[in-house]
């Protein structure tokens, strides 16, 4: 490195010369040049994209070995395997070959407990991720497509989890096999054709679990990887978002070189997540499917639930009245299963299109690289948190048995607590959540204004006691007014500057109502502004 | 390259695109206003910018923890070789677990996150710890790009002809949108059409009931009061091809009641001596229904938790199923045997839009 050598004469280190052999066909110097010092910005919360790359990665080696064994076949065969209690019994090959894996390649268990276990965090790390992208409003421009490409990411990580633990053919994955089968069947007018062609004829055939693997280790996984690759070269050409403070502005990014602190980081943090999940995979057994035996349609396991990022559907379809009824064109309407299948989607969409509500809502088209915190957008962390909550009232609906054993409650009463809730817990979600923020923002307005509280009590001269507040640093006092207070949209006067009277569209009225809500009085708390502050200081310093 | 970068000039310089704000921090005169950007904090020296000995502990303790990891997979091969698959030992308070499986997880776990620690410490401890600042860029062109990009892709649509030449247009919009259809037809032979598949099972007249635990013949004396008997269509083997797909279909629970409980007409003719067979397949999405309440005869599906009432029709009393069990009517044979009067009267299992 310390040898340069740009005359040619003397012979360049090895490394040199094969980074200019690659520089005449690439030119990566000038990329590596742009590239390698680049600044990210470091904070926990950004760690949780990073998990999710992370455990992308192990589950793609891990799945690539578990392909080596593992034979996605629905032939009937007798276990003669080394697993005692299953021995010749009737088993599909693909069961069999799980069995196999499990208890006759040695290290196959570890993989198969590494893969799932790495899957379960896959999706938790995207979905929490999801939700700090929400809350900070890092969605909005410029990122509003990469915002896209994630939820994409989840939609089909989820997909791709569920046809993987299909794939071990188990009592317990058959019967989620086949409740798929009545779901498509609900589907008006095609449902059974669907079906049968999903399926290659009458549940389960011996189609499914040879097209579910091939969903699941090439059609899925091969559009994740497109998109996770253009995710982070997104995130790359956008650079990074950063949280306010000081010295950090909208036109720059204050952080840490790529190189070295960053790879240091980065890729040590590679390492720490894959062996927590391998500890994790070594210590607690999951999907331990020698216990449930093979799958056959008409035996079932207690207790079954799926993995935790489809119980929401399964909470939809846990309590959904059974409606279903015959129409006077002789056809059936499945409303119980139909009217889940449709929410599940909807539900999911309505957070996939949000930034481009708040887009409209706002009009803003300035580009936004600082974070904002979550209570200064009072409306926009409301609805994130009511749609959580919508979440995860329908996965108490999920596990409704659970809940019933567990806590001794009875499942009609779960079921309709759920019912009620899936309606009104999000709305009231909202409006605490709503009044938190703006009681939060009152409180840092009153921080600006005078002071943080000390908790010491003094007592003046004349008697009176009152509480020592201490004057904020300028860092703290510009961290606490530096967000933008947007004004509320307004109607234009009803007449324009001719007399004549100016129509406004319908749409246009209810953007201006919505806007009102987000940044009307209701919707914030003014901050402190420079001349209320200096009117304090000046005057009665001593509050 | 280090902290003063103070400017607040928007990244986007296009003002009137701006919506109105109320007061923000960065109005006009930065120097006298109160809340307005400090600049970054000045850099504190850590204990290894300044003590070289300090620094040399930290080198030391991240060369330890690549150490500890180059041990641990040290230990992974050892666990491979000496460990046989099958040894089961106890470990509190996880129990019963496989050596193999908990040497190599934990083994390998030491070695990924020891190196993990390592590097994470020595960034924090030894690598350059000043923030850098960056400047950032506009995303979206300048008018000039713009243009220029614009007047492009006019001449190549010029030169295309695109536009004048109607007849190529849109025979080629033709053709692109018919070549995918090949697609769609290829599709077909994925699987048969539904035809009248999912309306038969494979129950007919005079089949006998066969138990599914003894793979005998059921007999009414077989089926006591207060537990569920479950049964399939003499001449499905498990095992054999179509065994699934069959069974899928045909399974059967049967109950004993009191004739003068069964309070379903119909349920009273296709029973024999109280004896009811209903299709075991759940109505809602097709799980096998397997819980019965003795005292009240009802039936629960374990994985929604519908509930169907066997001395009624099999009528839906809780949960999301949308129709009753259907029932198949039995009686005896000659040698006293149960056997099928025939199909089930209609489809089992969950509905479907042609179910009617
Ligand atoms: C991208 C996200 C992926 C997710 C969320 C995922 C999830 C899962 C899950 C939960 C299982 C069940 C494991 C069990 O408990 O036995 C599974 C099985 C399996 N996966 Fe994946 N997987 C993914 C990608 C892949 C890839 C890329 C491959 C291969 C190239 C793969 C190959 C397999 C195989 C062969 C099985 C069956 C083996 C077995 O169950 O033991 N997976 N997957
Ligand atoms: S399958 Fe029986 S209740 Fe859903």
């Amino acid at each position: 490195m310390s040898k340069t050598n740009a005359s040619g004469r003397s012979k360049a280190p090895g490394g040199e010369r094969i980074a200019d052999w690659a520089d005449g066909r690439l030119g990566i110097y000038k990329g590596a040049k742009k590239n390698l010092r680049k600044v990210f910005p470091d904070h926990w919360s950004f760690l949780l994209g990073e998990i999710a790359l992370y455990s992308f990665i192990i589950i793609i080696l891990t799945g690539v070995y578990l392909t080596m064994f593992f034979k996605p076949s629905m032939a009937e065969v007798h276990y003669h395997g080394s697993y005692v209690p299953m021995q010749g019994v009737i088993m599909s090959e693909a069961y069999a070959s799980t069995l196999d894996i499990s208890f006759d390649v040695r290290g196959g268990l570890l993989m198969r407990q590494i893969h799932h276990w790495a899957a379960l965090i896959f999706l938790v790390a995207m979905f929490v991720h999801m939700m700090r992208v929400f809350f900070t409003g890092a969605f909005r421009k410029p990122r509003e497509l990469n915002w896209l490409f994630g939820f994409l990411l989840l939609v089909l990580g989820m997909f791709t989890g569920f046809t993987g633990y299909s794939l071990p053919d188990d009592l317990l994955s058959g019967t989620g096999v086949r409740f798929m089968e009545g779901a498509i069947l609900a589907v008006p007018l095609v449902g059974t054709y669907l079906a049968m062609f999903l399926y290659g004829g009458e549940f389960p055939g011996t189609d499914i679990i040879p097209r579910f693997f091939t969903f699941h280790v090439l059609l899925l996984p091969g559009i994740m990887l497109g998109l996770v690759v253009a995710h982070l070269i997104l995130v790359f050409y956008h650079k990074h978002t950063q949280y306010p403070g000081a010295g950090r502005t909208n036109n720059n990014v204050v952080g840490f070189p790529l190189m070295p602190v960053y790879m240091a980081k980065a890729g040590g943090f590679f390492f720490l997540v894959f062996g927590l999940i391998a500890i994790i995979s070594a210590t607690f057994t999951i999907n331990a499917v020698w216990v449930l035996g093979p799958y056959r349609p008409d035996l079932v396991s207690t207790n079954a639930q799926p993995d935790w990022y489809m119980g929401f559907s399964e909470g939809l379809i846990r309590v959904m009245p059974g409606w279903e009824w015959v129409i006077p064109t002789g056809h059936t309407l499945n409303f119980g299963v139909l009217v889940p299948l449709m929410i599940f989607p909807l539900v999911l969409a309505s957070i996939a299109v949000y930034p481009f509500f708040e887009a409209w809502v706002t009009k803003d088209k300035r580009e936004h690289h600082l974070l904002d915190r979550p209570r200064n957008a009072p409306t926009r962390t409301a609805f994130g948190a009511a749609w959580i909550s919508w979440y995860f009232v329908m996965l108490v609906g999920g596990g409704n048995d659970l809940w019933a054993i567990h806590f001794d409650l009875s499942i009609n009463a779960i079921t309709w607590f759920v019912r009620i809730g899936f309606f009104v817990v999000p709305v009231l979600v909202f409006i605490v959540t709503r009044r938190i923020c703006l009681g939060l923002q009152r409180r840092d307005r009153e921080k600006v204004l005078h002071g943080r509280e000390t908790g010491i009590i003094k007592r003046l001269p004349h008697g009176e006691f009152v509480e020592v507040h201490e004057p904020l640093s300028p860092e703290q006092l510009h961290y606490l007014t530096q967000h933008d207070q947007p004004k509320p949209a307004e109607l234009p006067p009803a007449v324009d500057e001719n007399g004549v009277e100016r129509k406004v569209g319908r749409l246009e009225k209810l953007r201006v109502k919505i806007s009102q809500g987000y940044f009307g009085p209701s919707g914030q708390i003014p901050k402190a502004t420079a001349e209320e502050y200096k009117a304090i200081q000046s005057g009665h310093g001593h509050h | 390259m280090s902290s003063e970068h103070g400017s607040e000039k928007n990244v986007s310089d296009d003002d009137k695109s701006l919506p109105e704000t109320q007061d923000t921090a960065a109005g006009g005169e930065l120097e006298k206003h109160p809340f307005a950007d400090p600049g970054l904090p000045h850099h504190e020296p850590r204990i290894q910018d300044i003590d070289e000995r300090a620094a040399k502990r930290s080198e030391r303790v991240v060369a330890l923890f690549f150490t500890i990891s180059m041990l641990a997979t040290v230990a992974f091969i050892v666990s491979f070789v000496v460990f046989p698959i099958d040894k089961i030992f106890y470990l509190w308070p996880l129990g019963h677990i496989s050596a193999l499986n908990f040497s190599l997880g934990l083994s390998l776990g030491v070695a990924l996150f020891a190196i993990g620690v390592g590097a994470v410490h020595w960034s924090r401890t030894l690598m350059d710890g000043t923030e850098l600042v960056q400047e950032r860029h506009p995303i979206d062109s300048t008018p000039d790009e713009k243009a220029a990009a614009l007047a492009t892709f006019a001449k190549g649509a010029e030169d295309s002809g695109l536009g004048r030449r109607k007849l190529i247009r849109n025979t080629m919009f033709g053709a692109l949108a018919l070549v995918p259809l090949s697609g769609v037809v290829l599709l077909r032979d994925l699987g048969p059409l539904p035809e009248d598949k999912l309306r038969h099972t494979m129950w007919r007249r005079g089949l006998k009931l066969i138990n599914m635990n003894t793979n005998e013949p059921l007999r009414p004396e077989d089926i006591t009061v207060g537990s569920l008997s479950f049964a399939k269509p003499e001449g499905l083997e498990e095992g054999s091809h179509d065994f699934h797909r069959e069974i899928a279909k045909a399974a059967l629970m049967l109950v004993r009641l009191e004739p003068g409980d069964i309070k379903d007409k119909q349920e009273l003719d296709w029973s024999h001596e109280g004896i009811v067979a209903y299709s075991k397949i759940c109505t809602h999405v097709g799980c096998p229904v397997s819980l019965y309440e003795q005292q009240t005869h009802h039936v629960l599906c374990p994985c929604h938790q519908s509930t169907f009432d066997l001395s009624d029709g099999a009528r839906v009393i809780f949960g999301p199923a949308g129709h009753p069990l259907p029932q198949l009517a039995i009686t005896v044979n000659d040698e006293g045997e149960l056997v099928a009067r025939g199909d089930f009267a209609e489809p089992v299992g969950p509905s479907f839009w042609e179910r009617g």
